[in-house]
């Protein structure tokens, strides 16, 4: 109840949710804000603190390192976990590609929700996982 | 064009219509005024007020004023301590709250308020063509919006809604017959010994739970999302303390019952309901047995057709998504005013949201936002008052102690100081920050915002934009007494802005 339907189906889809039941889907929309972005619109800004983590649930955005377009996101992707995990300044600009819609949590309330939904937890974790084996590899 | 000076506005061609006639409009029409620009304001409501001409339904503001504060009544200074009352240029018109209440409490009643609004339209000369409804919206040859109206049609190139975010919504698995909503309760004591159960945990919910305490034999309040509580996150978020009563009695094991959890299902039993719920955390359901379902389950915006032309909107209450300057972010030319204003919603640094959906939030939003339309839509820039090199640290930090803007709008409105090597160093007034932040065109300079992280007192942040890119922010430390005028301040300050003033200064020199 009290919930957005048709954002809760297409969580539904997202691997990062996978694991989830529709109740806990449908408690998730409700934990989470909704946001609106514009094409060109910062989400995120490099530099500045507080922001929170976002899923997005429609459009693309750009991760934008000092001015330069790095990778590209989609539906179903997450940021801000970094600067929210760690309490420092995002190192990148996030950037709407397209109208971006976003599910947002507050930095704060980041650990309580991960601790809770520990399937969450072991999504993310092996989404950092799988950033630091590309570091790694770009590195080498 | 129709008569402009016409006060009844008749249906015609104007360089703008602004709809509504709340405190949001009102706020807008007299500052649009001031700057000169000429306008049309039509409203449905026979009378100016808005909402408030029927609600709090209990009577009673959520918003205090101060009548006795430590700002002289009527300053700037003072506006921190009077959430209500619009804002005016003329001493006359200013603090017009404190001067309608009884006395009784620091929350004005609902006719108070009401009273408040209606004397500042008086006596501002406002202009209010009322009774006069907006039905439907048309594009004519891509330029001109076309306003269907109960009196006709009004064509416009710039339109401004301030229709509020007041149409109770509910889900589908409460559109069960009998089940009341905000806006529709019975007199409370035909809820005597009643069992009542009341979805939602937000302060509408709770404004109904502390006013049937007396007289409900017992209250559950359900939501799936923990209740979260204003003295907590020393911000708007959250319960507010007026309305906490039925949470310490539940606190207390007094009989209300607050659950988390979802609603499965709503039926009828007899003069009852049958009440379902479930946590996900539990395997099973919970059966309630009561005799009055209400739902407090938010609010929607009345945009009517507007989505059909393209004005994207979000979230549960169907905002309209907006820009910085409260422009829809899809369709040029729609602006919105009022509560709907929160739709903009800035930078939410730890995913506190601006006041936008209150008065004490949006009016000053509204003085912006008339600046902004006279100056993008009409041509006229109203002066900026010049600043030397060592008048910019005491000026921001006068600010960030005593203006209203940063106080009630922390993180979202900042007072804005440029720095150019032609123009000088200029006082540029209350900007959006997210413009001031994302606007890599915009000649360098400094912002300065109030902002709260929901642990600590408030706090200034600096925000310094140098060859066009705002970098990084500068946090001062809080004070406990909320006095940033100090020569640790200053100093702090003058650090941060030295790399920017000494180029103005050499420049200046040179």
């Amino acid at each position: 109840m009290e919930v957005r339907q048709d954002v809760v189906d297409i969580l539904s889809g997202f691997a990062l949710f996978a694991d989830l039941t529709t109740p806990e889907l449908e408690n998730i929309v409700q934990t989470f804000g909704e946001v609106y972005f514009s094409e060109g619109e910062r989400v995120i800004r490099q530099g500045l603190t507080a922001t929170g983590f976002y899923v997005i649930v429609d459009g693309t955005a750009l991760i934008r390192v000092d001015g330069k377009d790095r990778t590209k996101l989609r539906p179903g992707d997450y940021f801000g976990e970094i600067s929210c995990l760690l309490g420092e300044s995002p190192t990148a600009d996030i950037v709407a590609e397209r109208p971006l819609r976003c599910l947002v949590l507050a930095p704060t309330a980041l650990e309580e929700f991960l601790i809770a939904h520990p399937h969450v937890m072991y999504r993310v974790l092996q989404g950092e996982a799988r950033k630091l084996r590309t570091t790694t590899r770009w590195l080498s | 064009m129709a008569q402009l000076t016409d006060p009844r506005f008749p249906p015609g061609a104007y360089p703008l219509v602004v709809v509504g006639s709340g405190p949001g409009a009102l706020q807008l029409t007299y500052s649009l005024r001031r700057l000169g620009i000429e306008h049309a304001v039509v409203s449905q409501d026979q009378t100016p007020g808005g909402m408030f001409r029927k609600w709090p339904i209990f009577q009673r503001m959520l918003s205090w004023t101060k009548p006795f504060a430590d700002q002289q009544r009527g300053s700037r200074a003072y506006e921190r301590y009077d959430w209500n009352s619009m804002l005016a240029d003329e001493q006359e018109h200013r603090a017009i709250m404190p001067s309608v209440m009884d006395g009784t409490s620091y929350f004005p009643s609902r006719p108070e308020m009401e009273r408040c609004l209606a004397t500042f339209a008086e006596r501002t000369g406002l202009q209010i063509r009322h009774g006069c409804r907006w039905e439907s919206t048309r594009v004519l040859d891509d330029k001109e919006f076309v306003l269907e109206t109960t009196d006709g049609e009004y064509r416009t190139q710039n339109v401004v809604f301030a229709v509020g975010v007041a149409e109770p919504w509910r889900p589908s698995v409460l559109e069960v017959d009998g089940i009341q909503q905000y806006g529709d309760l019975r007199p409370v004591e035909t809820y005597r010994d009643h069992r009542v159960f009341i979805v939602g945990k937000q302060n509408s919910g709770f404004e109904i739970a502390s006013g049937l305490l007396p007289w409900a034999r017992q209250i559950v309040l359900a939501s799936p999302s923990p209740t979260q509580l204003s003295v907590a996150t020393r911000s708007l978020v959250g319960v507010r303390a007026r309305y906490v009563q039925p949470y310490e009695d539940w606190a207390l094991a007094g009989g209300v019952i607050i659950l988390d959890a979802s609603i499965e299902g709503v039926e009828r039993r007899g003069d009852g309901f049958t009440v379902r719920t479930k946590n996900p955390q539990e395997e099973r359901s919970r059966i309630f047995e009561v005799d009055d379902v209400i739902a407090a389950t938010g609010f929607t915006t009345p945009l009517r057709d507007l989505p059909k032309l393209g004005v994207a909107t979000f979230g549960q209450s169907r905002l309209p998504a907006q820009t910085p300057f409260w422009e829809s972010a899809t369709v040029r030319g729609i602006f919105f005013a009022g509560t709907i204003m929160q739709g903009s919603q800035g930078l939410r640094k730890h995913g506190i949201p601006s006041n936008s959906g209150a008065v004490q939030g949006y009016r000053y939003n509204a003085r912006v936002l008339a600046r902004h339309l006279a100056e993008t839509r009409f041509g006229v820039r109203p002066k900026r008052p010049k600043l030397q090199p060592d008048e910019v640290v005491p000026f921001l930090l006068r600010e960030a102690s005593k203006g209203p803007e940063l106080w009630h709008q922390r993180s979202y409105l900042a007072r804005v100081v440029s720095i150019d090597a032609g123009e000088g160093i200029t006082d540029q007034g209350i900007q959006p920050l997210a413009y001031f932040v994302d606007d890599d065109k915009g000649v360098d300079g400094v912002a300065i915002a109030l902002e709260s992280n929901g642990r600590e007192d408030p706090y200034p942040a600096v925000y310094v934009r140098l060859q066009g890119r705002v970098a990084r922010e500068r946090l001062l430390r809080p004070d406990p007494l909320l006095d940033f005028e100090g020569e640790s301040y200053r100093r702090e300050l003058s650090d941060a802005l030295d790399p920017i003033l000494d180029q103005a200064l050499t420049r200046t020199v040179q």
